[in-house]
This record gives structure tokens, sequence and C-alpha cells, in this order.
């Protein structure tokens, strides 16, 4: 290959996407290695402490595209202190000094401040995507910079944001010249916006393809919204109640029937039932629907939407649907690939919707179901070898396997047996108050080739599986194992024979001291592999080992 | 300000107002009567009657006859979740109730109480004021009812109620409390303090025992038990009364078993009300609630540390269910109505509730948002068209489906149904007679009537709501 000259390689290397394998054609050789990192625009980094910005800049100085996630995965369930970590700001000022020319930047369970959102705005001329994902410490002040300032945005998109919502008038920020919006989530602002700066913003945009809206958007808007924007793709919709026989009802129906490309629908975070049938008839074509947030849709109402959704391959939905629902789903959406399932009061376990029995029946009846998040009531080891051959056995036949698997319950060591058996293509598991000894964490450890992270809590899993294969660590982003039985001294055990993990003790109590008995048991540890070793940006609380 | 306010986890109830509200000044009104079915739906819906209170907060309690108490009572029987014996149990723990000793004390001895108070330490009388009867709600400040072995922790005004707080079993908790006894002693002189693990009030530590378990079935004569459930353990956490701070400054947690004297350790929030049974069954610890979602108020303490050691398994359990806080927020926010998320609209907010017969659950507006009647009126309308929809077609039965036929608009500016309101004393008025800003300025409540229940309020009903338009 020394006979290529450089472009044709780097020409060569722009088709192929795929980190990994841009990150393997960079072993094969000096040449491919620098031509790779030249013409590298996108970097996936899955824990932000796993490598410092700066480094990140001097191995690929022609970033244009990054994505970083912070907190651990279990900090979505409080389980993590507010100040543990996971900062922006370092990260856009590096970028910013090296000049980097960053046009995307993709965060989930980051810390944003409004600080940082403002020096992102005004230091990437070409900055034209910005998605965050369960990120917090910012303000629609913050929004209003960006809007402002990032004459290129096309893309905005804000998903289940802590936002304190200053009630501002970001919205208007847009300055009347931008039309290149394409996609804008608002959905998790709590606040009031500006109506009239909305129409006209999705009026000027004749790319937008994604409209999210919160909650304060009433009905009547989004019928003229959906006049102004009959190419969207992605619709959420505001507040969704009206009066079924009134004029703005009859508008929207009329409205929506010009909505032919809509493939995505979510919202309904207000809802009148009745209404829902003005949507039946872009159902046909969906591909995603979330209802997740649709407290006051009731079973048949959900079903006798989604029987109109043949094409459905991914639904988010209320445990309300109950197991009869859930029948019809496995015999509706055949194309079915991701289902979640939430609780609608997850603290009232009286009144569970759904048991395993619904679980089963989706997974008999959809044979692509490769995406699965399921609150129920009980499941049993059966049911859940059930499950398991279904979606396993499938996986056998044509290659695809369940990925990211969150299991919970008083299951036996049995069951992560046949996890680690069946579930070669598992990358991400969850577990929590599972198990019987520390042979079911072995079980997963041994059996998942593949296994990326593996988060655990209040499962009897101690110091023996925690330091059986210590090497497997580094070839996983990272581990979390809370309220187990694992000791503080193997916790240090593991940090000194692995010097690439940064074995983290994240210590809520009083105490203060250090040297603690190593038999201690320890409540939160969290360890990550790492090229730059500790984090300096760790609070008190977090024990470094 | 209304009788009952909730904020989604805690119960706010100010006698002044039950009073006034209740009218119970004459004290011979039978509590039942004047318990509506309003406040019952509301209260079911709003505790979703599988789980149960967790927080109950008794603010500015400047009386405590037994007939306020009474009102209290009945309100809070109105929980589902709570029945006599529980409400019982917990006054002889915790309270000390205070009236001026011009009252008289009446002894009954029916009672089904059968451990003595527990004097622990303190060396405090037990009053027993719940036999009075004669008691009419007297302001009587500076009259101490508590001995002064209290130290300046019982320097209150004497007719103060406090809850107390039970301790928690972390060690984080009990330093907590214990500092907050010592600097805020001027609220809370009667809060027993932490318990040990096992449930003994340390003696070193002060502990108040309301004594009054004799005179309390004279007072619950007048109440059925409500409920039948279960209650081996149940989680009550309870703010300090009248706490001003932001923060509710502890909350307490313990066990709560009957009357077992000492203390009271009460276990996490559990989630089911058949709580024996279900608590043995392993998959239910997968329900139990954590603590971080429960309400703005509780987050200020460490929750995270609020596993009970009780002998079932934990019972309660931060981040569990595993559902992330911000979607537990949103549902919450939904479910409950409730229009005061974050980002109030300020200060000047003014908040009523508005409720509609025939709807399963209450909703709240702020009277500030709108300047005239036809904008709430067109507001009523958006929020309970879903009211009137959502019944039809979900359950089915005939009988439910009182709103399905008609529209909204029609209910309000039609025959059917009139908007009415409660003003400040508390009599039921036609919306649209007075001036917007008066109107705000008296309104308390709002309620979507039939109009064949609202005869009384005008000669001409019908007219009248012609005019709203």
């Amino acid at each position: 290959m020394n006979y290529f000259p450089d472009e044709v390689l780097e020409h060569v290397f722009d088709f192929i996407t795929s980190h990994k394998d841009r990150n393997s054609v960079s072993l094969v050789c000096k040449s491919w290695y620098k031509i790779e990192k030249f013409s590298r625009q996108k970097v996936f980094i899955g824990n932000c402490y796993s490598i410092s910005p700066e480094r990140l800049i001097a191995r690929f100085p022609g970033l244009k595209s990054l994505t970083l996630k912070g907190k651990p995965h279990f900090a979505d369930f409080n389980l993590v202190p507010d100040d543990w970590g996971g900062f922006l700001y370092p990260w856009i000022k590096a970028m910013a000094k090296s000049r980097i020319g960053l046009e995307e930047l993709r965060l989930k369970r980051m810390v944003v401040s409004d600080e940082s959102l403002e020096l992102l705005s005004k230091s990437f001329p070409n900055f034209r995507s910005l998605v965050l994902v369960s990120c917090e410490g910012f303000s629609t002040d913050g929004l209003a910079a960006i809007a402002a300032n990032c004459k290129l945005l096309r893309e905005l998109d804000l998903q289940e944001n802590e936002v304190e919502d200053h009630r501002g008038h970001w919205l208007s920020c847009f300055p009347e010249t931008s039309t290149s919006l394409v996609s804008l989530n608002f959905a998790c602002l709590k606040g009031e916006i500006n109506l009239a700066s909305l129409e006209r913003l999705v009026a000027r945009s004749p790319n937008l393809k994604s409209l999210r809206l919160n909650r304060a958007v009433p009905f009547d808007m989004l019928q003229k919204l959906l006049m102004r924007a009959p190419q969207l793709v992605d619709l959420g919709t505001g507040s969704y109640v009206h009066d079924p026989s009134s004029e703005a009802y009859n508008k929207l129906k009329a409205a929506i029937q010009s909505c032919n490309s809509i493939r995505s629908l979510s919202g309904f975070l207000e809802v009148a039932p009745r209404c829902m049938s003005a949507i039946y008839p872009i159902c046909k074509n969906l591909t995603f629907l979330n209802l997740s947030y649709a407290a006051g849709l009731q079973s048949n109402e959900l079903t006798n939407l989604i029987q109109h959704c043949r094409k459905l391959q991914r639904l988010w939905i209320l445990d309300c649907i109950g197991d009869k629902g859930l029948g019809v789903v496995a015999s509706t959406c055949k194309e079915l690939q991701e289902l979640r399932v939430f609780p609608s009061d997850p603290f009232d376990a009286g009144n569970a919707a759904v048991t395993e029995e619904g679980l089963v029946l989706v997974s008999a009846g959809c044979p692509k179901l490769n995406s699965l998040l399921y609150f129920c009531q009980q499941m049993t080891n059966a049911a859940l070898i059930t499950v398991a051959k279904n979606c396993f056995g499938a996986i056998v036949r044509s290659c695809k396997g369940l990925k990211r698997l969150s299991l919970s319950g008083l299951l036996t060591d049995q069951v992560f047996y046949y996890i680690g058996m069946y579930a070669k293509q598992l990358e991400m598991l969850s577990i929590a108050f599972a198990g019987d000894s520390d042979k079911g964490m072995l079980y997963v450890l041994n059996g998942c080739k593949k296994l990326r992270k593996l988060e655990i809590r209040d499962c009897p899993f101690g110091d023996a599986a925690l330091l059986e294969d210590m090497g497997k660590y580094e070839t996983m982003r990272s581990l979390w194992m809370s309220s187990c039985e694992v000791t503080l001294g193997a916790c240090k055990t593991l940090a000194k024979k692995m010097p690439n993990l940064n074995v983290e003790i994240i210590n809520e109590s009083e105490q203060v001291e250090f040297n603690l008995d190593d038999r201690l048991k320890v409540d939160k540890m969290y360890l990550y592999r790492t090229v730059v070793g500790h984090r300096k940006d760790a609070p008190e609380f977090v024990w470094l080992l | 300000m209304s009788v009952i306010e909730f904020d989604g986890h805690n119960i706010t109830v100010s006698v002044k107002d039950v009073e006034a509200i209740l009218g119970l000044k004459n004290e011979s009104v039978d509590i039942h009567e004047v318990v509506s079915k309003e406040n019952v739906k509301e209260l079911d819906a709003n505790y979703n009657l599988n789980s149960f209170v967790n927080h109950v907060q008794i603010n500015r309690f400047r009386t405590f006859s037994p007939a306020n108490l009474k009102a209290v009572i009945g309100l809070l029987l109105l929980v589902p979740s709570l029945t006599l014996r529980r409400i019982r149990s917990y006054l002889e723990k915790f309270w000390v109730l205070m009236s001026p000793p011009l009252l008289g004390v009446e002894e009954e001895v029916q009672s089904n109480v059968s451990s003595p108070s527990v004097d622990c330490g303190l060396g405090l009388k037990e009053r027993n004021y719940l036999g009075l009867s004669d008691c009419s709600s007297v302001d009587s400040s500076g009259v101490s009812s508590l001995p002064d072995n209290n130290k300046n922790n019982l320097n209150l005004k004497a007719t103060e109620l406090r809850l107390g707080l039970p301790g928690s079993q972390s060690p984080a908790r009990e330093t907590e409390l214990c500092l907050l006894n010592s600097g805020k002693l001027d609220e809370k002189p009667l809060f027993p303090l932490l318990p040990s693990k096992d449930g003994i009030c340390p003696s070193s530590q002060k502990n108040v025992v309301a004594g009054n378990k004799r005179g309390f079935s004279d007072t619950m004569d007048g109440f059925s038990e409500v409920k039948g459930y279960a209650y081996a353990e149940k989680s009550w956490m309870f703010h300090d009364a009248g706490s001003d701070s932001e923060s509710p400054q502890t909350v307490g947690h313990g066990k709560y078993p009957g009357n077992s004297g000492a203390n009271v350790i009460l276990s996490a929030r559990s989630p089911g009300a058949q709580a024996s049974v279900k608590k043995d069954e392993p998959a239910n610890v997968l329900q139990k609630q954590p603590h971080a979602t429960n309400g703005i108020n509780l987050k200020q303490t460490d929750i995270s540390n609020n596993k009970s050691s009780a002998p079932a398994a934990k019972a309660q359990v931060v981040g569990w269910p595993p559902v992330r806080s911000f979607r537990t927020k949103t549902l919450a926010t939904s479910s409950k109505n409730n229009d005061e998320v974050d980002g109030k609209p300020g200060p000047a907010a003014l908040f009523v509730k508005v409720s509609m017969d025939g709807a399963p659950y209450l909703r709240k507006v702020d009277l500030t948002t709108y300047s005239t009647y036809r904008e709430l009126s067109s507001a009523l309308e958006k929020m309970f068209s879903c009211f009137t929809l959502g019944q039809c077609g979900s359950h089915g039965a005939a009988g439910k489906e009182i709103l399905s036929q008609s529209k909204l608009k029609d209910l309000l500016h039609g025959s059917e149904y009139v908007l009415t309101y409660k003003d400040k004393d508390g009599d039921w008025m036609l919306v649209g007679d007075v001036p917007w800003e008066m109107f705000v300025e008296t309104c308390k409540r709002l309620k979507i009537m039939k109009s064949s229940d609202a005869i009384g309020l005008a000669p001409r009903a019908t007219e009248k709501s012609k005019v709203i338009n």
C-alpha cells in the first residue's frame, strides 16, 4: 500500500465511518495511522475521563464532531451525587483554544454550564449541531446564546435535560435570517415559550425535519406549525388536549393528512384520548412511537392506536398498556426492534399492569427485537429463559443479538449462567437485587465477550468475583458496583494491579478518614479504563484509589 | 388557603382554615357531614390508593381544641391509607396537646392502647386534653404546659402543637438531628430524638410522649375505621411543623410499631398498602420508592441514607425502581395535574383548585395568568375537555358517561353546568357577578357544578352563566 498517495488513502478512509473500523485502520501501519489521524472527523468518547481534551485534540486535530458521555449510567437513578463530575467546560475551552473546527457536539449526562454554552456558541463558526441528553447545569440563557450566535445551526436537540427555565426569549434569539434549522427539540423545557417566534421560526425553516414541542405549546399552535412544516419527519406534540368537535381539531386533522413524511411521533404529555384518532392516518408509516409520557391514555386507547402501526420499529410505552396490549403489539408490530415499557407509577407496586406474560408475548411475536426495557412486578426464571430463547434463538440464526439488558429481582445465578451462555452480543448489562453468589457475576464476565458496561447494585457479588479476571475490565468501558459485597481492600488491590483503570470510591458518609479498614464494604465503586490516570476534578467524596 | 394542600407529597392542614371552612366554631358539626366527596376523591387521586402518606405537615396550630382535633383527624382519615388506630397511636407518641390550664381534664378509659406512655427522662407529664369536650379555640399564648426542665428547648408558644420527629437510624441522621435540636430549639421542642437502632430511646435524649391515650377514644367516637390495612411497616416522615427555613431541616425515619412506647422507627416509604404480606415477597423489594424523587423538600436531607433496617428487605431504596428522575418528575406533574412546576410565575401566583362534578381528579389554575372571565373560562374548557372526553371509551359503563355526550363548551356556557367559586367566607357563588379583580381577590376555589346543584346560588343560573360568556 505504500504506493498509494495519501490523498487516495484519505479518500478511501472517508468511506470508513464506524469508529471501530477507523480505530482498526489506524493500527495498520504508521502512515495509515497518520492519514487516519488527520482525516478523522468524528470521535466518540464513552467516558469523558478516559482521555483528556488535550490528548484528544493532539490525536485528532481535524476533529469536527464529538460525542461525550459523562456520569455513570446509574446517575440517572440518583445513585451518583450531584457534584461527581462530567463537566463540559474544559473540553470547550481546550477546543476553542486549539481552534478546532467543531461542528457537532453530542453530550450525555454531562454538566453543561451556561458559560460553556456561550463559549461554544462564540468559538466555532461552523457549529451546526448540539444534542444534549440527560444533561444539567444550564438554563434557557445558554440556549439563547446558542440560538443567537450559531449562525449555521441546524440541530438543537434537548432530550430529558434538567434545564433551568428563565422563560426568556431564547426562541426569539434565532436571527430572522437563520433558515438552516433541521431539527429542534425543546420538549424537556418546562416554561412558556414565545409562540409567535416559534411559528415564524418554523415558517422560515424549509429544511425542518424534526420538531418536538414542549407542554407549553397548545393544541391549536400544533396545527399551525404542521401547516407550515408538512415535510416533518419527526414530530413531538405539545399539549394535545382539545375538544374533538371543535374547529381547531378539524384543522389539525386536515393538517396531519398532508404530513406524509412523519415517521416518528412523541409527546402527548397532556392528552385528550378522543383526539388520538386524528393521528391514525400517519400511523401506518410510523417507525418510532414514544408514548412513554402519555399518562392520559388508557390501555385500549393505546392498542387502538398501535393497531395502525404495522411498521413500528421502536416503541416506548407506559405499562398501562397491559399484557393484553402487549399481545396486540406482538401481533401487529412485526418489525419491532426496540421496546421500552415504563412504569406509569413507579412507586405503586399494587397495580402493575404488565407482567412477564406480556414480555413473553412480545419476545415470541417480534423476531427482530433487539432492545428491551421492561418494568414488571415479577419475573420468573422460566419466563426470562423463554424470552432469552425467543430472542436469542433468533440471534443464533440471524446474528443479531441482545446488546443491552437490565435485570432485577430475585433472580438466581442460573439466570446469569444463561446470559453468559447465550448473550454473546451483550454489550451493556445492568443488574439489581439479583444473583446468589459470586458465580453469577463470573458467569457474565466470562461469557459475555462483548461486554462493555456492567453496572450492578445491591447484589451479593464480592471480592472473588471482582478480582477473578481483572484484565477483563480493560476490555470494558466501565464497571459500577454499589451496595454489593465488595471490600475496600479488593478495590485497592484492583487499582494497584491495573494502572490503566481508575477505581473510584464514592463515599457519601461523613467519614473522612481514608485509612479505613480494608475489610470495609464499599458502598459505591465505579471503575473505568483510562489513558490519563486520575482525574483532577474529582470532588471530595470521591476517592481515587 | 385551602383546607388541604398537596404538593405531591405533603399534606398541609391548617386548623385555622379547617375551623373556618368546616364551620367548627360551634363544634357540633359532625365531621362526616362536612367532609365532601370531593375531598375524598381528591385525596385518593393525589395519594394513589395504594401508597400512603409519608409526609404530614401541620402548620401553625394556634389552638388545639378537641373540635379542632376532630377536624384534623377527620381530614387525615380521608387519606385512605391512614387508619384511625394509626393516627391515634401516632398522636399518642408524639403530640402533646396543650391548652390553657383552665380546661379541665377528663379521663376516658376506653382505649385500645395498652402500653403506658413512656416517660423518657424528661419528666414530662402526660397531658390529656383530648377528652375535653368544651374547649373552644382559644388562642392562649404564653401558657406552657410543659415542665421547665426541658430547658429552653421547650420555650414554645404554649398552644403550638408540633409533630415529633422520629429519629433515624443512620449515623449521619443522628448527627443531623442532634445538631438540629440544639440549634433550633424554639421550633422543635417536643421532638423525640434519635432512637437507637433497636428503637429504644436513649435515656440521655429527650423524648416527648403524648399521654393522651385514654382520652383519645372519646374523640374518636365519631369516627369509624376507614380502612383496614395492616400496617406492619409504614413510613412516616415528618417535618417539624412550622419550620421557617426552606429546607425541612430534618426528616426523621423510624419504624412505627403500634404501641411499643419509646420511639418510633419508621421504615422507609414502601408502596404497597398491604404491607405485611407483600413485604415478604422479594419482588416487592424492587418496587420500593426511591427517595430522591419524593419532592423538593426531601432532597435537602440525605435521602440516600434512608435504608431502613427493617427486618424485611430494604424497604426504601434510592434509585429504585430505575426510572430516570426526569421521567418521574414529568409523570408526576402530569398525573397530578399540578400546574405548579418549576418556574412558577412568581410570588404573586394565585393557585386555586378547580373541580368538576364527575371528573376523577382536580386541577389547579393560577388566577393571575388570566385577566378576564373569558380567558379563565376558555382555559377551563381546555383543561376539562379531556375529562369529558376521557370518560368515554375507557370505562364503557354507560353510567359513567355523564359528560360524554355534551361538549364542554355547552357545559360551561349552556344550561348543563355553571362555574362557581367559593369565596373567603366559605360561600359558594356564581362566577361572573363581580368585577374580575375582586373575583381574583376573593376566590378560593372553583367548581364546575351542574346547574341543578347551583340553583341555590342565584335565581336565574342559566342567565347568569350567559353573562360569563
